[in-house]
């Protein structure tokens, strides 16, 4: 070895006491901003249920039962607001799982070529991408005249089942269902494309072997196979239709009343804190951070319930 | 046609042919689902193309330059823009995105590189259900951490709320992207006498870098069309942003109240703001496409 390789040797000496704190610095940073993204999760539930307090005082389970929304009287219950949560989220899910799961067997099969699948897989995505806003300017403007015909004959011709029982006015349960319907799609179709392609090659083709049709592998195998992965899809898009707030608060016609037909106008929990919460005052704000609270309740339940379905597939 | 199975007794049915009858049941069943499949995929599709359709034709017919450089109008008023509210949305988003990049990355690095076993996955769990977390109560949370202790509506309020929304997005993502990155770059990193420190900066982040910034962009054109949270925080103003802490105009906010306001104006910049976060976030999503398709490592 020549004297000018060894004078540009790099010096090899032990880290520094000063060095190793630092690094042990490093990481205890990046520790703690990760177990803080943990604890965001806390502190909003404990910050939501502080500001709900007054009201939770007041009112206590009594809140989630009565229907009355007053503040003149400063009574508050929020029925009618669980109550359009619920239905609007179910009619949603009704309409977007079998369109959803259509599609997602249709983008894992190979009906198309592949660029076009991924192309359609694309555009699905972009669905999701759409602000809520815009969901909600686009079904005041095009959605509810487009389904108000339709409502129109259902109450004409289907009248005498109460769902159907009144004409449609514009807004109400239906046309945001359908618009929360919209908004779901990209999440189940996504998610279970995603569970229909991890099913293994070979369970599809033992299932050919044995002289299976398409169909018959794609219902008897591959969806049961595939099962938790939907399922999971579907909690998630049942949690995303739940907190939906702004597409839901423009179609939904924010009428504090429980009615059993689809066509008359409700209201959303998440609807009734975006229209009132900027006027609101005392004890009104206080009854809307319990709602608030009902809400996030609702949605963490599903949600981990989702994820946990999710770990249980992946530890199989 | 010669009997495939000579040993069995031939009747006038084909049995045991490998050609499948085109009028058996299982057969027309087949058909008819993939028919369905198809039409399934149609009615996916239908709401986009609907969707962005009518905003491009009826924003584009609204467009002009005095969008980016008034002020709203009153009602009835024709003319005015949005200037205030796109910088709004910028400060708001930046914001959002000032407090969420750091804490997300370096989260999303001490999950890759620094922890193991339960204490990950807990945090991984935690971080998804944040992800499903309302955005109205992202809104709602910080009202109460920043609005009420404050005491005014603010820009740094709705960028609090939406860094709430982001921050789970960029640590999904970068764990994503870190975990890409190949364990020899810093097993090599670490066999030249590397810290954990120069380790991160200098070998395994740059490789990441792409998918990071990709992750990023998306979670920022997710932020900037949230509104339910800038309904809490940021509220609305017709004039320009003078300081960070009084109520902030947003794209996301002019939208929801022109397009309910009864006047025919205010609806056409409803429709032309609807255009631009619609254009934002399709060039985002395009873009994120073509960046992760050509793979760096």
């Amino acid at each position: 070895m020549s004297t000018q390789a060894q004078n540009s040797l790099p010096i090899v000496r032990p880290l520094t006491p000063t060095e190793k704190s630092l690094d042990r610095g490093f990481i205890l940073l990046t520790q703690i901003f990760a177990l803080s993204v943990a604890g965001i999760l806390l502190w909003i539930a404990i910050q939501v249920a502080i500001q709900a307090a007054p009201a939770i005082l007041k009112f206590g389970a009594r809140f989630l039962f009565t229907s009355a929304w007053n503040p003149v009287n400063n009574d508050y219950g929020v029925l009618p607001q669980v109550y359009g949560t619920l239905v609007s989220a179910l009619i949603g899910l009704l309409i977007a799982i079998p369109i959803g799961v259509g599609t997602a067997i249709l983008l894992s099969e190979n009906l198309l070529p592949k660029s076009v699948q991924m192309v359609l897989v694309f555009l699905v995505e972009l669905l999701a991408a759409i602000p809520s806003v815009v969901y909600g300017v686009w079904g005041i403007f095009v959605l509810i005249p487009l389904i108000t015909p339709v409502g129109q004959w259902l109450n004409t011709y289907l009248g005498w089942l109460p769902i159907f029982s009144t004409p449609p006015t514009g807004p109400g349960l239906f046309p945001a269902g359908v618009i929360l319907a919209i908004m779901t799609l990209p999440i189940i179709t996504a998610i279970s494309r995603d569970a229909l392609i991890s099913v293994s090659p070979s369970l599809r083709q033992a299932a050919f072997g044995l002289g299976a049709t398409r169909w018959e592998t794609i219902f008897q195998v591959l969806i049961p196979s595939a099962f938790s992965g939907i399922v999971s899809a579907v909690m998630l898009a049942l949690g995303r239709a739940m907190g939906e707030t702004m597409a839901v608060t423009m179609l939904i016609g924010n009428s504090n009343h429980i009615s059993i037909s689809v066509f008359a106008p409700s209201n959303t929990i998440a609807s009734l804190l975006a229209s009132q919460f900027s006027e609101a005052s005392g004890l009104q704000v206080s009854a809307l951070m319990y709602s608030a609270l009902v809400l996030f309740v609702l949605t963490l339940i599903v949600n981990v319930l989702a994820e946990l379905i999710v770990l249980r597939v992946k530890r199989l | 046609m010669t009997n495939a199975f000579p040993d069995q007794p031939s009747t006038g049915l084909v049995r045991g042919s490998l050609n499948r009858s085109a009028t058996s049941p299982r057969t027309v069943f087949s058909r008819v689902m993939t028919i369905l499949a198809f039409v399934c995929g149609i009615l996916a599709l239908l709401p986009l193309l609907a969707v962005l359709s009518y905003v491009i034709l009826q924003g584009f017919s609204s467009l002009s330059l005095s969008l980016f450089t008034e002020l709203p109008p009153p009602p009835l008023v024709p003319g005015g823009g949005f200037a205030n509210a796109i910088v709004g949305t910028l400060i708001m988003v930046g914001l959002g995105a000032v407090i969420s990049i750091p804490v997300g990355v370096l989260a999303a690095i001490y999950l890759t590189e620094f922890s193991s076993g339960s204490l990950s996955r807990g945090i991984r769990f935690a971080t998804n259900v944040l992800s499903g977390v309302p955005s109205i109560i992202a809104g709602v949370f910080a009202y109460g951490i920043v609005v009420a202790t404050t005491h005014t509506y603010s820009a740094v309020a709705g960028g609090a709320s939406l860094s709430i929304l982001m921050l789970p997005i960029i640590v999904r993502t970068t764990d994503e992207s870190l975990q890409l990155v190949s364990q020899d770059l810093r097993q090599a990193s670490v066999g030249l006498g590397a810290t954990n420190f120069q380790t991160v900066s200098q070998v395994v982040l740059p490789a990441a870098i792409p998918a990071i910034v990709t992750g990023t962009t998306l979670a920022i054109a997710r932020a900037s069309g949230e509104t339910a949270p800038l309904l809490f925080t940021a509220l609305f103003s017709q004039n320009w942003t003078n300081t960070l802490f009084a109520p902030t105009a947003s794209l996301a906010v002019l939208v929801y109240n022109f397009a309910t306001s009864p006047f025919k104006n205010q609806q056409s910049l409803a429709w032309a703001a609807s255009l631009i976060l619609v254009l934002l976030v399709l060039l985002t999503s395009v873009i994120a496409r073509w960046a992760t398709s050509r793979k760096a490592y």
